[in-house]
């Protein structure tokens, strides 16, 4: 008979009442705030009884322009609380000079800078950038939905399921001290006992199985689902990226399962892969986690080119300059991610022959970037180009990715990164080419697409204080860290002692506030455009004269997209359709196949982060009924053949002959 | 692609046509699609040959290759891996031939083979960890234990999925579904095959030289 | 889309055709090829480690290609080229991180292993 103290230890692990951050006011002041505005939300769905309407609409929805919105969503909640650690940071770094030492101890401030890290890139920028391709892809091929949908939804879960095991660490436990990378030994079970290693190894484990299948998905999807007549050569620019970004998802995200499975071998079962003692290499988990680290930068960043290249020809009224030396560009880029991971660890010793080559690499890798800003330009050039909210993040995007490009060069000359690495420069560069070009590339998505989406346009004025303040902001909060860097500050240092240091930090703390309030200029433009709907509201389904076929269908898009399925003859389909006269069909309407929502997704991602809970606090049974179910879930799941149904005719002749009447109004 | 639809796209009078009056059907995403999943897991095994290529000599001090290897059952467990890798031929010649009965019984030899695989490695595995050979010795074996031992892993899902399936084709026949993933499973099975040609080759012949 | 899309597009891309002669040709090359090493190694027929190293993985190489075209059914038509081409770029990439690590890594291990009293002595 196990007595109650070993039943407490089976039932909850190494989960104890300790762990529960009761002793810290910062973090049960936040942990409070959290819970009420979580009651409120939750109170609120409830008070208009709006849980089975998200559930059979949103949760269990196998839409991928509704999982592409629900990506997005994650993203922007996410970013709050990456961006609340970031304010930290900044807070702490200003005033923690001499004998004051701010106001975050050592420990957790060590979490904060590496859970601001792990978020920003897993659960804010992958979000965003997974989220635009989904809403997007599909209606820019003309099809009606990705190759598999059901594992789209199960893929957005398991990143849900990811960010909550990331999120779990803030109230139960604590994160990793050890930065976004986590190299070992710092890492390892004898530098890091506790829990946070695990919290992070975990959600990342789920997330990254989430990627995996999405980006198989829409590899599949772009290869085999595109309307007849597109052919490689006239997809457009964003779909091009989008392809090569879920290559290189499926083709690096395997490599960061491996390593992080070496690392948790090591910490449960006692291996020697990146130990110091019997024969482990902690270098080898840093060479194998920048052989998926460098190409998730270009993971990021392609996309993001795909939405620049979009905005700059619909804005500029012109196609692409350079449509084949973009593909080319883009494919390059590709390929050249995975031969210069090296660059991030110049300083191991290597030697000078493999410092040279990925030196080379690297420098050689700004080329095909190069190439891409000079084709925006030439596509402006001579343009009529309207200065809308989207285009205004490309400008931003393109005056600030230069100069976030040409430190980057700089860094790549092995010789001077022996100087610049691991300070504040370092910290400054990928911060302008992340902010520059990731986060302002998704703004301009957010801002272009938006009205494909939801049928109204975002509203001007908050979504101008809102890329101003960004694009101010950024350059406050960040040129101060190239200075800093440059006088030798080396980062993720929580108290400094030279006081001159000091006037450089509060102008970076000011930076940050002024993003802060472009971020909540973000959120005014969103709310104040669902309040001005009507008045924003776009029912052509063309609100900007766009060029690529998800114009050609009403905003929002009916359930299956389109009516009947495009024929596409060359680039800028929906362009070529205008000119033609094209004129959209009123009658002929068929049944339409489509697959039938379901909660299987869901159910299963919920049960892995459980086994990934269980495998954190060392509940055994948790993490084993949690693998038992998912395995046991997937056999059930595939012997249900009743996947799909069809839209009668009638429905379609409903829906489209209400587009009819809109169109009708509007002419 | 647009080969399928040369018909929709050069309409016989001078004007585009711009959406088919009928319905699309793309082809088939599933079997290229688990193509390239297949393709990802080869690039985990990338990772894992890499880790063993740097790791595989650190000894710490303990055995080499050389010593813990036992050629014969190596042989012997890659002789079970390949006739697995025949027998599975032979059941989608008979899916070919849409006879399922004679499916269901080589489908059964190939889970045979691959059950004497696992449980043949299973007791070498035993047997290293006994002497105290576990993956806490030393690099080179935890890193040999990872690479076979996810190998392993993976040939454990097939087996699942093979009896899985099994009891699909038994209880609904050969119909499209069925075959489609008997298909897929044929991929992964061939798939696991190559990659014991790396683990037998890269870790155990060079390792025991 | 795609798992529907099937049942009644079946006629695409979407499967291979397998005789026969295919698995039992493969089947048999398979055979020897596996044969020849371990038969090299464990007779030490060839005494050089090197040579015999070399030998070994360039007839895991061959089978790896006999498997590839008898069992995987790989061919430049299927699917219209793409699941050759998923392969190759594969191969590549398999060939940048097998090849890249070990590299990267040796370099790390001459370079910056702690020397040796010995060796030590040895040094110019």
């Amino acid at each position: 008979m196990p007595t109650t103290a070993e039943l407490i230890k089976f039932i909850f692990g190494r989960l104890t009442i300790d762990a529960l951050p009761l002793d810290e006011p910062i973090i049960m002041g936040t942990f409070v705030m959290v819970a009420l505005g979580g009651l409120t939300v939750a109170g609120l769905i409830t008070r208009f009884k709006l849980w089975g309407y998200l559930w059979k609409e949103w949760f269990t929805s196998i839409d991928h322009k509704k999982i592409g919105v629900m990506y997005i969503v994650l993203g922007v909640v996410m970013l709050l609380r990456g961006f609340a650690d970031a304010l930290m940071m900044r807070a702490q770094q200003a005033m923690s000079f001499g004998s004051s030492h701010g106001y975050l101890p050592p420990s957790h401030y060590d979490q904060v800078f590496s859970a601001h890290g792990v978020i920003m890139i897993f659960f804010v920028a992958m979000p965003l950038v997974v989220g635009l391709m989904n809403l997007v892809v599909p209606l820019q091929i003309g099809a009606r939905d990705v190759s598999f949908p059901f594992l789209n939804n199960f893929s957005f879960w398991m990143t849900v399921g990811g960010a909550v095991i990331v999120m779990m660490s803030l109230f139960i436990g604590n994160f990793a001290r050890t930065g976004w990378l986590a190299y070992p030994p710092l890492s390892g079970i004898g530098a890091s006992p506790d829990v946070g290693v695990d919290y992070y190894i975990w959600g990342l484990q789920v997330a990254g199985i989430g990627t995996l299948l999405s980006g198989v998905n829409l590899v599949i999807t772009i290869i085999k689902m595109r309307a007849p007549g597109m052919t490689l050569m006239r997809m457009p620019i964003f779909t091009w990226t989008a392809l090569c970004t879920n290559i290189l998802i499926v083709a690096s995200f395997p490599v960061l399962t491996v390593v992080l499975a070496l690392l948790s071998l090591d910490r449960y079962v006692g291996a020697h892969f990146f130990t110091n003692t019997l024969g482990g290499d902690p270098m080898m988990y840093v060479n194998l986690i920048w052989i998926w680290g460098h190409p998730e930068v270009y993971i990021l960043i392609l996309p993001a080119f795909g939405v620049f290249s979009e905005v700059v020809s619909t804005f500029s009224g012109k196609r692409l300059f350079g449509y084949t030396s973009m593909v080319y560009a883009t494919v390059a880029i590709t390929v050249l991610a995975y031969v210069v991971w090296l660059h991030h660890f110049f300083t191991m010793g290597a030697g000078a022959d493999v410092n040279a080559f990925f030196g080379i690499t690297t420098m050689i890798i700004s080329i095909p970037t190069g190439a891409k800003i000079f084709n925006w330009l030439f596509t402006m050039y001579r343009g009529r180009v309207r200065f809308e909210l989207p285009m205004l993040w490309t400008l931003g995007f393109m005056v600030t990715f230069v100069i976030g490009g040409m430190t980057g060069v700089l860094l790549a000359v092995p010789s001077a990164d022996f100087v610049l690495h691991n300070s504040l420069f370092l910290i400054a560069h990928f911060h302008n080419v992340i902010i520059g070009g990731v986060v302002f590339g998704m703004f301009a998505g957010i801002n272009y697409w938006f009205p494909k989406a939801f049928g109204f346009k975002l509203e001007p004025f908050w979504g101008k204080v809102s890329f101003w303040c960004w694009l101010v902001g950024f350059y406050l909060a960040f040129m101060p860290l190239y200075v800093l860097g440059l006088m030798g500050v080396t980062r993720r240092l929580s108290h400094f002692d030279d006081m001159s240091l000091r006037p450089w930090f509060l102008i970076a703390a000011l930076g940050a506030g002024v993003i802060l309030v472009g971020i909540l200029a973000f959120l005014a433009q969103i709310a104040v455009s669902i309040m001005k709907r009507e008045e924003l509201r776009d029912l052509t389904g063309d609100p900007w004269n766009g060029r690529t076929l998800e114009w050609s269908t009403s905003s929002p898009p009916p359930a299956y997209n389109f009516a009947f399925t495009p024929v596409v003859h060359q680039q800028d389909a929906w362009w070529d359709m205008k000119t033609h006269g094209y004129q959209r069909p009123v009658a002929g309407f068929i049944p339409i196949h489509m697959p039938r929502n379901t909660g299987a997704g869901l159910v299963l991602a919920g049960f892995a982060t459980a086994c990934g809970i269980g495998m954190v606090w060392h509940m055994w049974w948790l993490a084993a009924l949690g693998l038992f179910v998912v395995i046991g879930g997937a056999i059930v799941h595939s012997f249900n053949e009743d996947r799909d149904f069809h839209i009668p005719a009638s429905d379609v002749i409903a829906v489209e002959g209400e587009r009819t009447e809109a169109l009708r109004n509007v002419a | 692609m647009s080969k399928a639809h040369s018909s929709a796209v050069h309409t016989p009078s001078d004007r585009l046509t711009f959406h088919l009056a009928e319905e699309h059907h793309p082809e088939s995403s599933t079997l290229l699609g688990f193509w390239i999943y297949l393709m990802s897991d080869c690039l985990l095994f990338a990772g894992l040959f890499a880790t063993y290529g740097v790791l595989g000599r650190a000894y710490a001090g303990g055995p080499t290759g050389a010593e813990l290897f036992d050629l014969p059952t190596v042989a012997l467990n890659t002789a079970f891996l390949l006739c697995s890798s025949i027998t599975y031929g032979m059941a989608m010649i008979a899916v070919q031939e849409e006879r399922k009965q004679q499916t269901l019984m080589w489908l059964g030899i190939t889970g045979l083979f691959g059950l004497g695989f696992i449980g043949l490695e299973l007791k070498e595995f035993t047997h290293l960890i006994l002497e105290g050979n576990g993956p806490q010795r030393s690099a080179f074996l935890s890193s040999f234990f990872t690479l076979v031992g996810t190998h392993g892993l993976h040939v454990t899902c097939g087996i699942i999925w093979l009896v899985t399936l099994m009891t699909q084709v038994s209880r609904r026949g050969l119909n499209a579904v069925t075959k489609r993933r008997l298909m897929c499973l044929s991929l992964f099975w061939h798939f696991l095959d190559v990659i014991w040609i790396g683990v037998f080759s890269f870790v155990y012949l060079i390792g025991a030289m | 889309m795609g798992e529907h899309a099937t049942a009644h597009a079946d006629h695409g891309g979407g499967g291979f055709h397998v005789t026969r002669k295919d698995y039992v040709t493969g089947f048999l090359l398979a055979g020897a090829l596996t044969a020849i090493p371990f038969w090299l190694v464990m007779t030490h027929a060839v005494t050089n480690p090197t040579v015999l190293g070399f030998v070994v993985m360039i007839l895991a190489a061959v089978q790896v290609v006999v498997h590839m075209i008898y069992f995987l059914h790989m061919n430049s038509k299927s699917e219209q080229g793409w699941t050759l081409l998923a392969l190759l770029f594969t191969g590549l990439l398999l060939g940048i991180v097998l090849s890249g690590s070990m590299w990267v890594m040796h370099h790390l291990q001459t370079n910056m292993m702690p020397v040796s009293a010995e060796q030590m002595r040895q040094a110019p």
